[in-house]
């Protein structure tokens, strides 16, 4: 794989994350208190330096076909996670996620509880709302470098690439000051969810000790074979009961939007 | 404690396995598979892509019958 294939894979996936984590903050930081925002941010960020501090020279020091058997085998079960959700959005079996309903969710949850101080942190709900989202995300973003990376022997590149799609998000956030909602979230997830697939089977079937045709040449094929592939499932889908353009399915009118 | 247990339990699972354990499952048969067949003269790289072709729409096949 090269250095550009890296670099976008990593990129889109960490921005994907970026985006999710910047709602909670924003949601955090807007109903709450921008300080306490802020610092649940910064001492979720101390304890991510410390995983990378312990994971990063643990993960250099196992045997690459171990490595990539496990991580492949990780990166393809999430992989066909992101596509399954992203084919059954894509095809209207499951409602888009939109960052606009979930900041509205999260300020009406975080607007609803009582104001408490401890310590050096005003409002101690919008320090752990804020702490907890971007440590979740981030633990995400760490995993996404430390594999592809050690994978590809190339951490510091896959780092600038997920440091990169951070700025960039960060950068629109504190700009708008308000969700996300433009970023096209479901489209990269779609991305993410082949490119995630596709380095898993690669990875996977190497560390169990097949050989691919044409080495790193196969992604070449692979990625847009499961593309395509991921097209044609949200095609017949669509066509499915439930689905945009198939026969409609009786849907009782209380019955909450599907989401997630 | 048991509930925090119990919660970080379910937070593995979900972070994991995610909505349909039958994808997990797959996955790991379908490398120890591959790793079977490498260790014969046929060739194991075709596994994994045939292995994704089925699980894929079946995954999604259960997702809309639960609904």
């Amino acid at each position: 794989m090269g250095a550009g294939a890296l670099f976008i894979a990593v990129f889109l996936a960490c921005m994907v994350e970026a985006v999710e984590a910047t709602t909670i903050v924003l949601a955090a930081g807007t109903t709450r208190d921008w300080r306490s925002a802020g610092t649940g941010m910064a001492a979720a960020l101390a304890v991510l330096a410390v995983v990378i501090a312990a994971l990063g020279p643990a993960i250099s020091a196992v045997p690459l076909h171990g490595l990539r058997l496990v991580v492949g085998a990780l990166l393809l079960v999430f992989g066909l996670q992101w596509l399954r959700k992203a084919i059954l959005r894509a095809s209207g079996h499951k409602a888009l996620h939109d960052e606009a309903r979930i900041y509205q969710q999260q300020v009406a949850a975080a607007a609803g509880q009582p104001r408490r101080s401890a310590g050096l942190v005003p409002d101690w709900f919008g320090f752990t709302l804020s702490f907890k989202g971007v440590l979740l995300e981030g633990l995400e973003v760490v995993f996404i470098v430390l594999t592809f990376g050690t994978n590809q022997h190339d951490v510091g590149l896959a780092a600038i690439a997920a440091a990169c799609a951070i700025a960039v998000v960060a950068g629109l956030g504190v700009a708008v000051r308000a969700p996300l909602a433009r970023v096209p979230e479901n489209t990269m997830k779609f991305v993410v969810g082949i490119m995630l697939t596709a380095f898993g089977t690669f990875w996977g079937a190497e560390g169990a000790g097949a050989h691919w045709p044409g080495s790193d040449a196969s992604l070449l094929v692979l990625i847009p074979a499961i593309a395509a592939f991921a097209l044609l499932l949200v095609a017949a889908m669509r066509r499915a009961p439930g689905g945009q353009g198939g026969p409609e399915t009786p849907v009782p009118a209380t019955a909450p939007a599907k989401a997630g | 404690m048991t509930a925090r247990l119990r919660g970080l339990l379910a937070f593995w699972y979900d972070f994991v396995i995610g909505d349909d354990w039958l994808v997990a499952a797959g996955v790991v048969a379908g490398l120890a598979v591959t790793y079977a067949l490498s260790r014969t003269a046929v060739s194991a790289w075709w596994l994994l892509p045939v292995l994704l072709a089925v699980l894929l729409p079946l995954s999604l096949w259960r997702a809309i019958r639960r609904g």
